[in-house]
C-alpha cells in the first residue's frame, strides 16, 4: 500500500530542503549586496570567520550577518505563527496580522515612541507587551464555554485589530512631527540597521518556541477535524490549543518587536507551503521555512531594485507575497 | 434488573453511576445509572432530546458529569490520561470535518494517533492496523481518493475505519446512520454487526430508527426525559407498553418476516386507514 506515507511525505521533505537551500543562497546574495559589494567567497569566508579581509569580516559580522539572521528568524517566527493560527481558526484569514496581534504589538511600540520618546530597546519591549496583551484580550473575548478557535477568533480579532489600528493613527496624529515620523518608520517595518541586539532575541524565540509548535503539529492537525474527533483520538484539546497559541503569539510578538509589523508573511507563507507540499499536515516547518525564504528574498529585492526611494521590508513582503499567492491561487483549481 | 443474565459474566467495561448530566446549567439527566454489557451491541433509543447523545457523550468522556462518575475498565474515566482513554475507547461523533483534500488512507491513519508518541512515528503495526480497518469497512479501494469527493455512505465507512484503526475494545457511535439512505444505513449497521460477532468489541450506538435498533442490537436502552425507561434484549423492549411510555405511540409488535425478531408497527389513531384519513382532509366544497 503505497498510500500509507504518513509522518513526513517525501514531497514535504523535498520542499523543505529546497526552501532551506533557497533561503541560504538568497541570504548570501543579500550579504554580498551593499555600499561595498563582496564576492560569494568573501561572504562565505567572513561568515565562518576565515576571512583574510578585515574590512569584509567587519562589515559582514557587524552589519550584514545580523540583518540576514534577523530576516531569517523573523520569517521563521511569522511562518510558523501563521500556520498555527490558520489551523486553529480553520481559516486562511486567521493569521496574526489579520486578527490583531501584530496591530497590538504596533500599538505598544507607537505608544512608547510617541508618549515616552523611548529608544529601540524600550520600543521592542513595548511591542512584545502590546502583542501579548492584544492576544490575551482576543482570546478572552473569543473563548466560549472553555472552547476557543474558529470564526469567533477571527471576528473578535478583526474587531480588536480595527480598534487598535484607529488608536495607532490617533497616536500618530497626537505626537509631534519628529516622533510621528519615527513611529511611522517603525510601522512600515524595516531591516535597516538591525544588529545582534535584534537578531539574538529573534533567534532565541525560534530556538525556544518553534519546537513547541512542531511537537503540537499533529494535535493541531487532528483539531481541524473538530474538537470531538480530536478528543476521541486522545488530544488534550484546549491544553494543546492554548499551548500552541501561546507559542505562536510569543513568536509573533518577538518578530514584530525586532523589525516592526511585517505584512503578509504570516498569512502567505503557510498557504504557499501547503500548496507546494500538497500535504494536509499543518505546514508548521515548511511554513516557517517559506517565511524565512520570503523575508530574505524581499530583503534582497529592497536592496537590489534600482529605486530611488528606500522601500521598507514591510511593504516589499506585501507586494511579493501578495503577487506570489495570487499567482498560486489563480492557477490552482481547488482553493 | 439492569442486565440480562448472559451479560453478567466478567467485570464491567463501561458503566455510569448516579450521573447528573447537562450543558450550561441545563440539567438533562439526574442520578442516571447505566451498565453497558461487555461484548454487547447496545443501542440507545428514545425520542428527540431524550438525552441519548448526552449519555453517549458522557460515556465517551466528551462531557464531564456534574455529579456521579463514568467507569471505564473499573476506573473513573476522567482519571485516565486523554490518550489512554483513546486507546481503550473510540468514538464516531455525529459531526466531523475532514480536512480539505485529505485522502482516505491519510484520514484513517490519524486513528493511530493515540498509539504514537512525539518520536515514535508511523510503525509497521500502525500500517497493519490501518490496512485492517480499511479492509473491514471495505474502503481499501478508496485509499487514494479524497474524502471530500466520496458519497455519504462511503464517507461514513471511512470515519468508521478511522475509529476502528484506533484498535479499541469499546466503540461508541453517535447516530451513525443519520443522513444515509436505507441501503447505506443497512451497510453501516451490518458492518457493526460483523464487528460485534467477532466478539472483540463492545459497541454502543445511538439510533433513531426503531426497526434498525431492534434488528441489529442485542441490548437496547430506551430513554425518555433523561431517564432510562427500560433496558434489555430487543424482545423485552419492543412491547406496545414500552413504546407507549417512551414515544407516546400506540403500536402492535409483530414478528419481522425478514429476521424473526420483533417489529414495531405504529397504529393510526382510531384505526383510521390512510385512505380514510385522506378523505377527512378533503376541503369541503
Amino acid at each position: 500500500m503505497n498510500a500509507l506515507r504518513i509522518p513526513a511525505a517525501p514531497r514535504t521533505v523535498v520542499v523543505g530542503i529546497v526552501l532551506l537551500a533557497t533561503t541560504a543562497l538568497l541570504g548570501v546574495l543579500a550579504m554580498q549586496t551593499g555600499t561595498i559589494s563582496f564576492s560569494f567567497r568573501e561572504v562565505m569566508a567572513a561568515v565562518f570567520g576565515l576571512s583574510d579581509n578585515p574590512q569584509a569580516g567587519m562589515v559582514i559580522h557587524r552589519i550584514r550577518l545580523p540583518r540576514t539572521v534577523t530576516a531569517i528568524g523573523v520569517g521563521l517566527c511569522l511562518g510558523a505563527a501563521g500556520a498555527t493560527f490558520q489551523s486553529i481558526s480553520r481559516n486562511a484569514l486567521g493569521s496574526p496580522d489579520i486578527i490583531g496581534f501584530t496591530t497590538g504589538a504596533a500599538t505598544g511600540a507607537v505608544a512608547q515612541i510617541i508618549l515616552f520618546n523611548a529608544g529601540p530597546a524600550a520600543t521592542a519591549l513595548a511591542a512584545i507587551a502590546g502583542g501579548l496583551l492584544a492576544a490575551a484580550v482576543v482570546y478572552a473575548l473569543s473563548v466560549r464555554g472553555g472552547v476557543s478557535g474558529g470564526y469567533r477568533l477571527i471576528l473578535v480579532g478583526i474587531g480588536i485589530g480595527a480598534m487598535l489600528g484607529a488608536v495607532n493613527t490617533l497616536l500618530l496624529l497626537k505626537g509631534n512631527e519628529d516622533l510621528a515620523l519615527q513611529a511611522q518608520m517603525w510601522l512600515s517595518g524595516s531591516l535597516a540597521a538591525r544588529t545582534w541586539e535584534h537578531a539574538v532575541p529573534v533567534a532565541a524565540a525560534v530556538v525556544l518556541l518553534l519546537p513547541v509548535l512542531l511537537v503540537q503539529g499533529r494535535s493541531l492537525g487532528l483539531l481541524e477535524m473538530g474538537d470531538d474527533v480530536a478528543r476521541a483520538l486522545g488530544v488534550r484539546v484546549e491544553a494543546s490549543r492554548l499551548t500552541s497559541m501561546a507559542a505562536a503569539v510569543g513568536l509573533t510578538a518577538v518578530a514584530t518587536a525586532a523589525v516592526g509589523p511585517i505584512a503578509f508573511v504570516a498569512l502567505a507563507a503557510p498557504q504557499l507551503a501547503a500548496r507546494l507540499t500538497r500535504s494536509v499536515q499543518v505546514p508548521l516547518g515548511t511554513g516557517a521555512l517559506m517565511g524565512a525564504a520570503l523575508m530574505v528574498a524581499c530583503d534582497l529585492l529592497t536592496q537590489r531594485l534600482p529605486m530611488t526611494v528606500h522601500v521598507p521590508i514591510g511593504l516589499m513582503t506585501g507586494l511579493v507575497g501578495g503577487c506570489y499567492l495570487l499567482w498560486l491561487v489563480t492557477r490552482s483549481r481547488s482553493i | 434488573m439492569k442486565t440480562t443474565s448472559s451479560h453478567l459474566e466478567g467485570s464491567d467495561v463501561l458503566s455510569g453511576h448516579a450521573l447528573d448530566l447537562g450543558y450550561d446549567g441545563r440539567r438533562i439527566s439526574e442520578g442516571l445509572d447505566v451498565v453497558i454489557p461487555p461484548g454487547s451491541f447496545t443501542a440507545i433509543i428514545g425520542p428527540n432530546a431524550c438525552g441519548k447523545s448526552t449519555l453517549l457523550r458522557a460515556l465517551s468522556r466528551l462531557l464531564k458529569p456534574t455529579a456521579g462518575q463514568v467507569d471505564l475498565d473499573g476506573r473513573n474515566i476522567h482519571s485516565y490520561r486523554t490518550r489512554d482513554v483513546a486507546r481503550r475507547l473510540a468514538l464516531l461523533p455525529q459531526q466531523s470535518t475532514a480536512p480539505d483534500g485529505i485522502t482516505v488512507s491519510d484520514l484513517v491513519a490519524r486513528g493511530r494517533f493515540p498509539h504514537q508518541g512525539v518520536l515514535r512515528q508511523f510503525s509497521e503495526t500502525d500500517k497493519a492496523k490501518v490496512a485492517e480497518a480499511m479492509a473491514a469497512t471495505g474502503v481499501t479501494e478508496l485509499a487514494d481518493r479524497a474524502v471530500g469527493e466520496l458519497s455519504g455512505g462511503q464517507r461514513q465507512r471511512v470515519w468508521l475505519a478511522l475509529a476502528l484503526a484506533q484498535d479499541t475494545p469499546v466503540l461508541l457511535l453517535d447516530e451513525p446512520t443519520t443522513f444515509l439512505d436505507i441501503a447505506h444505513q443497512l451497510e453501516v449497521l451490518r458492518l457493526c454487526r460483523r464487528l460485534h460477532l467477532t466478539g472483540n468489541y463492545t459497541l454502543v450506538t445511538v439510533l433513531h430508527d426503531l426497526s434498525l435498533a431492534f434488528r441489529f442490537a442485542d441490548h437496547v436502552i430506551a430513554m425518555k426525559d433523561g431517564r432510562i425507561v427500560a433496558e434489555g434484549p430487543p424482545s423485552r423492549i419492543a412491547t406496545p407498553e414500552i413504546m407507549r411510555e417512551v414515544y407516546g405511540i400506540e403500536s402492535v409488535v409483530i414478528t419481522d418476516p425478514a429476521t424473526g425478531g420483533p417489529l414495531v408497527v405504529p397504529l393510526e389513531p382510531d384505526g383510521v386507514s390512510p385512505a380514510a384519513a385522506a378523505d377527512t382532509l378533503q376541503v369541503p366544497a
